[in-house]
């Protein structure tokens, strides 16, 4: 019996496809959040919208909430550690949270190196941007990945950019000739194995979904008309004028994210969505997704 | 040629496609339950139940399900999809499906941490089966009709009630397709016995 493999940590990721992970703050928005019909929950002691107005250095959330979160709720329960932030993850995996988001929502520990994730039994998700990025979170032992966005923005671009690109390149991979892959993991910066290991599946080897400024259903919709296997929604959800109606609505679409009927009555009268920043309003320093190497 | 759907409402449906395809058969992922006519057998995948029993409330699935139950037609829950299939859950009033004589208790191998590939015996399909357990179910009671398939330290992981098949792990986790193809052969046998 072998607990903390590949199969079992990315095969976890596996589960979750086609839904959506929320962000949650306490038992009771927890339990709107399963009940919604969320995958999973993501417990954070604030919202990335509210880490972006609070500034200042943002930290693994108080071990309490995560405690409470995984006592209200039946589905998984995920949280967040700083990039290369060894103690962090530990302690997470210690209370026995079910995935750890080593996160650029966060302000990063290490601004060399991320968390050796091959090292923990708990499985790790990670931030990325482009399909080197992606391949070295792989590399690093990540199970499962998410396009970063923009996190906190309530603005879809960035996410849209993101998981672009990254299938973009995964395409590229799959056509190239098995000649071509050594340069172009050079350019990518990416491991040389990964890369003949994806062009032999034809797709990433674990789960990618997108995350950073879903706002709305068709939002979540888009991301999944875009190739990502399910998406994670932030501040989105609990920064609208009705959670639990916004929660459900979130989860149908990214189901029948092509019955766009439904998706015209769901987006129906849910009320004012999170009000969203412009990216050019933000200054280079306040983008989260800069964070991560 | 067999036609197997999958319910596509959430989780591990494309695996369960290609494990499906491995074994000679047609795959149909369900997302209506208008498509439950078109297949010869159900398989319900891994997942996360509680989203995926929202689903079917939501789209007014359960009435259909029950009835293909009734119908004659196989029926595969894996993790999640056998908490589905099971008459009694621990913790709960109601069952979901509720057609298969066993009761479950849900997450009972502990959080994820705790998850674990084992080999298994499981019989009548191989007796060394790679099982991927993720925060699984186990089956803690099963009725006089039941045939127990596999277990794992003493616990029930595998069991089979007539055209019911049910098992706590993920075969469509890996390249290992007897059990699905186990299960494609009970459909064969029902087909056969439709005529």
């Amino acid at each position: 019996m072998k607990t903390g493999t590949d199969r079992v940590k990315r095969g976890m990721a596996e589960m979750q496809k086609g839904g959506v992970i929320m962000d949650v703050v306490n038992a009771e928005q927890a339990k709107i959040a399963e009940e919604a019909g969320a995958v999973a929950v993501m417990a954070l002691e604030r919202v990335p919208s509210d880490i972006r107005a609070a500034g200042g250095v943002a930290r693994m959330a108080d071990p309490r909430i995560m405690e409470e979160v995984m006592g209200a709720v039946s589905i998984p329960v995920m949280a967040k550690a700083r990039i290369g932030h060894i103690v962090e993850a530990r302690i997470l995996e210690a209370m026995g949270v079910d995935y750890i988001d080593e996160s650029e929502v966060l302000t990063p520990a290490d601004e060399e190196y991320h968390l050796n994730k091959r090292d923990y039994t708990v499985p790790f998700v990670c931030g990325c941007r482009d399909l080197g990025e992606a391949a070295r979170r792989i590399g690093e032992g990540a199970s499962m990945l998410r396009t970063k966005g923009e996190p906190g923005t309530g603005n879809i671009v960035e996410a849209v950019r993101h998981i672009r690109k990254v299938n973009a390149q995964v395409r590229k991979v799959v056509g190239m000739n098995e000649d071509e892959l050594m340069t172009e993991a050079k350019l990518l910066g990416a491991p040389y194995e990964l890369l003949l290991e994806i062009k032999s599946l034809g797709r990433l080897p674990v789960v990618n979904f997108a995350a950073g400024g879903v706002a709305t259903p068709a939002d979540a919709a888009l991301m999944m008309e875009l190739g990502a296997d399910g998406v994670f929604v932030g501040s989105g959800i609990f920064k609208s004028e009705n959670p639990a109606k916004f929660a459900r609505a979130i989860v149908e679409a990214t189901t029948h994210y092509q019955d766009y009927k439904l998706i015209a009555e769901l987006s129906k009268e849910l009320g004012t969505p999170m009000k969203g920043i412009e990216i050019s309003s933000l200054a280079p320093e306040a983008r989260m997704q800069e964070r991560g190497w | 040629m067999i036609k197997v759907g999958v319910l596509g409402l959430q989780g591990a449906v494309r695996e369960h496609v290609l494990s499906v395809e491995a074994c000679g058969a047609e795959a149909v992922v369900i997302k209506r339950k208008e498509q439950l006519d078109e297949v010869d057998g159900l398989i319900l995948p891994g997942g996360e139940s509680t989203t995926m029993r929202r689903l079917i409330d939501k789209y007014d699935f359960m009435d259909s399900l029950k009835e293909f139950a009734q119908s004659g037609k196989p029926m595969f829950g894996t993790c999640a999809g056998l908490i589905l299939l099971a008459n009694h859950i621990i913790g709960y009033d109601e069952p979901h499906i509720g057609v298969m004589d066993v009761r479950v208790e849900r997450n009972s191998f502990g959080r994820q941490r705790e998850s674990f590939e084992a080999d298994l015996d499981i019989a009548g399909v191989a007796e060394d089966f790679a099982a991927v357990f993720i925060r699984a179910p186990h089956i803690v009671e099963a009725g006089e009709n039941v045939e127990i398939l596999a277990k794992h330290n003493g616990r029930i992981v595998a069991a089979r009630e007539g055209r019911f098949l049910g098992c706590s792990f993920h075969p469509e986790l890996t390249d290992d397709h007897r059990l699905t193809g186990y299960f494609v052969e009970m459909i064969k046998e029902s087909k056969q016995l439709a005529i």
